[in-house]
């Protein structure tokens, strides 16, 4: 009798046991559904980015629409934060501890995404395809559960190097950059880029605050430094002004200008659309409002999604397409996962994207990510200004984003 | 030597936009004894008014004139309904309130226009005028041009008119104002709306240069205090030199001064504040408050 009690009592301690240990292994998921929680400024200064993650809920959707993943569906949980690091913080912990996600994608912003790195990494959650292009997140042995998407800023300012060691053999280089990480992690791929020649060719290097009224100052400095190639490592604002300024004092280098930066209405129109012109911008996802686009089928897939979708979005804002695109890399990941959705799962399979091609990435760029490659997109191509859109030249470059580790 | 010039000249044209906020800052000082924290924000609210209203197909000037009298009624509301309250409270609770304003204005803007940048169209033309070795833009020159056009405007009124005398004595001695016959909280609410319409117009100035967003203030706030304390902050005229001083200080530090280049700038204009209260709390041209014990 005694022995009997004992070994229901264990066998129900077992089970007891055995379910939650499950339950932990497959958090978030369930036969029919898979939980992903998100967060991203819908308001506040950079609420313009919030459209980015608005356009990803919606391709989560329509991939409900058309069966799900495996048959089970996506329930895509974003919340605001406006890029505040701290709320970043206890959004994160609620969607870890109490909506128990399998997963968080996309979180966008350097300082937001800083804020959880070690609290994701502490706990094992993915911490996927971050939505910044700071350098530090491809960091496989230090931070394992983190892994960006799309081009860092290091290899951004590498491939610009690697364009005018070809291009321009008499190149005296000015740079202006933000006196922070961001434009100090430009700066570096811009030097590893130009390698041992980075002495010899950069003539002038100038820095300026946010809190600067103008870099009115800056430029004409550059200018008197007698450099005939600009890279221009700025946020909106000063970026404008320094086109602006450079074009009215009469100094024409080349121009690199960043693609922080390299929104047509929002920064070449106020600068000057003549003042604009020759501007270098590098690129790697299609531009919808590109003719060169109009006839190619992933763009007019991508148009219809959007107009069924994310109606009130604009189809031609290169965001939404960079929310669409980082969205599929997420659906590609789970479609690898097959019926191991686990954290760790889920980990391994997106340190195993293979020559992945997505429908709006420039044709020839490529995603490729291993245990020791945590940079999925590390290719780009460059664009010249011509007075109304940006003109794609030359190869597609592939950065060596990994001299930093 | 033509370095050095260029540097001067931009250093004076970003100096007029210091001083065109420090003159709003040193007006609402002498019209009311407040240092207001929110001028700034206001002046960046009033300008996106006028955006909207060119936007909406207004000519320039119509605008211009439409939104100097919403900004000045918007001043004299401001007074009725927020600084009344606390009018007699301490120093701090003002400036906290002011803040608080600050903010306001600065989330509503954002909430209302987005963070986007915007430009803003300009009364002069945007054509480079070459001096020798130099080149300037109109635009640069108008902008110093209206600054000293409200310096003179705001000194013939507080020298040479009634309501400018009674306003200045309000703030001297209100009680003695008040038993002569002149009507303290009327001054005051004017003393609002004034500092407000020049700050209206100092926005209109500033935005084609610097693009109108609902930060533009942000940083220019911090070097227009610096402006009007190096001036003084009860003189307008020191205001305007002290705004194109900072402007020109700036950047001869930044170029020439290679420990501090121009990741120390902003530390120039705080350093400038802190000397000038230790050494000259009245400021170059301010007269030291003299009270009789």
């Amino acid at each position: 009798m005694l022995r009997k009690i004992v070994n229901l009592v264990l066998a129900l301690v077992l089970t007891q046991f055995l379910a939650v240990s499950l339950g932990h292994a497959e958090e978030g998921v369930t036969a029919t559904e898979i939980k992903i929680g998100n967060t991203a400024p819908y308001s506040g200064p950079a609420s313009a980015y919030g459209t980015i993650l608005r356009a990803a809920g919606a391709y989560f959707r329509k991939v409900n629409d058309e069966g799900g993943i495996n048959g089970r569906k996506i329930v895509f949980i974003s919340y605001d934060d406006g890029y505040s690091p701290p709320k970043t913080y206890e959004m994160t912990r609620k969607l870890v501890e109490q909506d128990h996600v399998l997963l968080d994608f996309g979180p966008l912003g350097t300082p937001c995404n800083s804020a959880i790195w070690k609290y994701m990494n502490d706990h094992k959650v993915p911490q996927l395809f971050v939505y910044t292009g700071a350098s530090k997140w491809g960091d496989p042995k230090g931070h394992p559960w983190t892994m960006g998407w799309q081009p860092t800023y290091h290899a951004e300012g590498f491939i610009w190097a690697r364009y005018i060691l070809d291009n321009i053999p008499n190149a005296k280089i000015g740079i202006l950059y933000q006196n922070d990480d961001y434009g100090k992690d430009y700066l570096s791929g811009v030097l590893d880029g130009l390698g041992n020649k980075a002495r010899d060719l950069i003539v002038k290097q100038q820095t300026y605050e946010v809190t600067d009224a103008t870099v009115d100052s800056q430029i004409v400095n550059l200018k008197n430094s007698g450099a005939n190639v600009f890279i221009n490592i700025t946020t909106p604002k000063f970026a404008a002004m320094a086109i602006r300024k450079a074009y009215e004092i009469g100094w024409r280098p080349t121009q690199f200008l960043n693609f922080v930066s390299a929104s047509i209405s929002s920064v070449l129109k106020p600068a000057g659309l003549e003042a604009s012109k020759g501007i270098i911008s590098a690129v790697f996802l299609k531009d919808p409002s590109d003719p060169r686009w109009a006839n190619d089928p992933a763009t007019k897939e991508y148009i219809a999604f959007m107009r069924k979708y994310y109606p009130e979005g604009d189809p031609y804002d290169i965001f939404n397409v960079s929310g669409y695109s980082c969205a599929q890399t997420m659906v590609q990941v789970l479609k690898q996962c097959g019926n191991d959705l686990s954290r760790a799962n889920v980990m391994r399979q997106a340190a195993n994207l293979r020559n992945l091609q997505l429908p709006m990435l420039l044709p020839g760029i490529v995603i490729n990510t291993s245990p020791t490659d945590y940079y999925p997109i590390e290719q780009m191509q460059l664009g010249r200004f011509d007075g109304q859109r940006y003109e794609l030249f030359g190869p597609i470059y592939t950065a060596v984003s990994r001299g930093k580790q | 030597m033509s370095a050095l010039l260029q540097q001067v000249i931009s250093g004076l044209s970003t100096g007029g936009i210091y001083a065109n906020i420090a003159l709003a800052l040193v007006l609402i000082y002498q019209a009311t004894g407040v240092v207001n924290f929110a001028q700034g924000e206001m002046a960046m609210f009033s300008t996106y008014l006028a955006w909207t209203m060119i936007n909406a197909g207004w000519p320039y000037w119509l605008a211009f004139f439409t939104t100097m009298v919403i900004a000045f009624v918007g001043g004299v509301v401001i007074e009725r309904v927020i600084i009344r309250p606390v009018e007699n409270a301490p120093v701090l609770t003002i400036v906290m309130v002011t803040i608080g304003l600050l903010t306001i204005f600065n989330s509503v803007a954002g909430w209302i226009y987005t963070y986007t940048v915007k430009p803003f169209p300009s009364p002069f033309s945007s054509a480079p005028i070459k001096l020798g070795p130099v080149t300037v833009s109109m635009q640069e020159v108008g902008v110093a041009g209206v600054s000293v056009a409200t310096l003179i405007l705001m000194y013939f009124f507080f020298q040479h008119t009634k309501v400018g005398l009674a306003m200045r004595a309000v703030v001297e001695n209100p009680t003695s104002s008040r038993l002569v016959g002149v009507k303290v909280s009327q001054m005051l609410a004017l003393g609002w709306g004034l500092a407000a319409l020049v700050g209206a117009v100092a926005g209109m100035m500033v935005a084609p240069l610097v693009f109108l967003e609902p930060n533009m203030m942000s940083g220019i706030l911090i070097y227009a205090f610096a402006s009007a304390t190096l001036g003084g902050f009860n003189s307008p005229g020191g205001a305007v030199v002290g705004g194109l001083l900072m402007g020109v200080l700036e950047n001869l530090v930044g170029t020439y001064i290679t420990f501090i280049g121009t990741e120390l700038k902003l530390t120039v204009a705080l350093a400038v504040i802190l000397l000038t209260l230790l050494v000259k709390p009245s400021g170059l041209f301010g007269r030291a408050a003299v009270t009789r014990v």
